[in-house]
């Protein structure tokens, strides 16, 4: 992979959340939500990042458009709208720029939300929420401001003439899609999708992840796409990360993490994926007990206590994220050893 | 925008819509609507000048030509009921204007900041709130002296907390909702998310809130008058009106018998129409 043709660079992300305790309110124990995600994001492609719900992926989306300010690790963004004249961009670490640099940034790097109901103010109209980033930046006024505001709308799909209503006369796909056409609404580079569909009924889900993908090829988006639907990350990304317990535990090409998953994590989600086929019989992992609790994790390999081929060196030692080659990196003492189910092979 | 006929029905226009199918909300309105009528046009329909004092008249029962009779110096009580509806209108709405504009501010800067800052905001809150309602406007009051501004400040100064409390309660609820996230996510400041995105969405609250401190603010206005703290006389305040009437309770029961009434309707419609308005501003009942 050429590194010059990552937007984003991720290393050692961190957001711990202090839990206070007793009258003084000192803090007693921090909960390490997310806890040394390292990854990077190419130009124009996306990474999807799976994992249980508590697992921190929510919390990595925000901490990278410090929504919420990370307690550590670096966000090397390559940053148009801060290069200066002759520049084609500039790198800058997200968490470093001051608060005016951070305002100008957000132009660059967009969210969608997961709730469609919440995500839209109800006392605005349409007009008003896809419009309010342009009048933030001053782009544009007016009938100017309209004419914008019209083009977003067709371009998500929504008739020009819905701006003068509110958001509770729209349907969830609808809503959905004029967060969508909030958060194009400035030409980002970067637009985390949290969870963009799971709220949203089946039928509408799959025309909304084609408006997703026609938008990325449209506009050279880059998405970081959230999602717990391993199915849904299969069809919109290049890449994949696993998360559990605030880590990454594999990372790989799509194709290559479905056919050929090194941790057995990812084992036990893929086999979770249903295949629309009564006659296939799959072999499902059920995992035993629950996501242990993050303010106090296991000790050594955060899954052993729910792995099924679980050693006693896991409880004793650290998996390191070992590169397997090939763009493939796992966090599983015996990624090399293990023969894990894919889902070709689980049918 | 352009196209009228696709204009979107406001929430605020649904609840007015919801508010209208209430008999109890409408029946309080319609109170509250004609103490407003009887206090902007006073002048044009009360039969007398309410100070005009005429001691022949003096203690008149009903009669054709004094509808509800006359005070101890020969007054028109229906007149000065038409008056002194200006003065409860005015100490209740002015009042409550004044707690509004402290306590809504106070409120939004202890919910949206939170920390330190909601902490001192909101014990100093709590300091006030340990007084009686009544007691901390009687305190004040008799501070500042007597007469019908220092009521108001008196009255608005202790429904301060109150409005602290609900507005804060508020943006706690509407601050973690992701559209406030969304805000921030497009650069927005501080101050514009406060007053496009948090506010617009406590209104409801604020809303009935006011319309029920009217009615508390005229009660108490009206209670520190009986003591003599409020308006002086001979204006026609209902709660001196009272006071002065009690004197001649067994012999012309009228006098102290109609501002009482007066009162009592007045508080009644504001309650009614508020807890109406409560109703129809429900979060519960839209989808």
């Amino acid at each position: 992979m050429n590194a010059s043709d990552n937007l984003i660079e991720i290393s050692d992300l961190a957001k711990f959340f202090p839990v206070k305790k007793g009258i003084l309110n000192r803090t007693a124990y921090h909960v390490k939500a997310v806890d040394g995600v390292s990854f990077s994001i190419r130009h124009g492609k996306t990474l999807g990042l799976v994992g249980e719900s508590g697992c921190g992926k929510t919390t990595t989306g925000r901490a990278i458009l410090r929504l919420i300010e990370p307690t550590g690790g670096s966000i090397r963004f390559r940053s148009k709208k801060l290069a200066g004249p002759g520049q084609a961009f500039k790198t800058v670490d997200v968490r470093k720029v001051p608060p005016a640099t951070l305002k100008s940034l957000r132009q660059d790097m967009q969210i969608i939300f997961q709730d469609p109901y919440s995500s839209l103010n109800p006392r605005m109209t349409v007009g008003g929420i896809v419009g309010e980033p342009l009048t933030v930046y001053g782009v544009a006024s007016g009938s100017e401001l309209e004419d914008r505001v019209e083009h977003l709308l067709s371009t998500v799909g929504l008739k020009p003439d819905h701006m003068g209503r509110y958001p509770h006369e729209f349907s969830g796909g609808q809503r959905q899609r004029i967060g969508i056409a909030r958060a194009l609404a400035l030409d980002p580079q970067l637009v985390v999708a949290d969870e963009p569909i799971s709220a949203l009924d089946v039928s509408i889900q799959a025309q909304v992840m084609k408006l997703l993908d026609r938008l990325q090829a449209e506009f050279n988006l880059t998405y970081l796409f959230i999602s717990h639907d391993l199915s849904v990350v299969r069809y919109i990304s290049n890449s994949v990360a696993v998360m559990y317990l605030g880590k990454i535990v594999e990372m790989a090409d799509t194709k290559v993490l479905f056919s050929n998953p090194k941790h057995p994590y990812t084992e036990a989600l893929i086999s979770a994926v249903p295949i629309p086929d009564p006659k296939f019989k799959t072999r499902r992992i059920i995992l035993r007990g629950d996501v242990p609790n993050p303010a106090d994790p296991p000790s050594g390999c955060y899954f052993h206590t729910r792995c099924p081929y679980v050693d006693p060196l896991c409880s004793r030692e650290t998996p390191a994220f070992k590169d397997l080659g090939d763009n493939h990196f796992a966090a599983c003492h015996f990624a090399d050893r293990l023969s894990l189910l894919a889902v070709d092979r689980m049918c | 925008m352009r196209n009228s006929k696709n204009k979107g029905e406001s929430l605020l226009r649904i609840a007015a819509s919801q508010l209208l199918k209430n008999k109890g909300a409408v029946f309080g309105g319609v109170i509250v609507f004609v103490f407003i009528v009887s206090a902007v046009f006073a002048p044009f329909i009360a039969p007398y000048d309410p100070l005009d004092s005429n001691l022949e008249d003096a203690l008149q029962g009903h009669s054709l030509k004094h509808w509800l009779g006359t005070d101890e110096q020969g007054r028109d009580i229906l007149s000065r009921i038409i008056y002194g509806s200006r003065m409860s209108l005015s100490i209740g709405v002015i009042a409550v204007l004044i707690s509004n504009a402290f306590g809504v501010l106070l409120g939004l800067v202890a919910g949206y900041v939170g920390g330190k800052t909601d902490n001192v905001i909101m014990r100093i809150m709590d300091i006030l709130m340990a007084f009686p309602g009544m007691l901390l406007a009687l305190a004040i009051v008799s501070a500042l002296g007597p007469g019908i501004f220092n009521l108001m400040i008196a009255i608005g100064t202790y429904s301060i907390p109150i409005f602290a409390r609900v507005v804060r309660g508020s943006v706690l609820t509407v601050r973690e909702m992701e559209y406030v996230e969304s805000a921030r996510a497009i650069g927005q400041s501080h101050f514009l998310i406060v007053l496009k995105h948090i506010l617009p969405n406590c209104v409801g609250p604020i809303l009935v809130l006011s319309t029920l401190r009217i009615a508390t603010a005229i009660l108490t206005g009206a209670g520190l008058s009986f003591l003599g703290l409020g308006p002086q006389p001979p204006a026609p305040e209902w709660g001196a009106m009272l006071s002065s009437g009690r004197t001649y309770l067994r012999i012309a029961p009228w006098v102290a018998t109609y501002p009482g009434l007066a009162i009592m309707f007045v508080v009644m419609g504001f309650n009614v129409f508020g807890d109406g308005l409560r109703d129809a501003l429900d979060p519960r009942l839209k989808t």
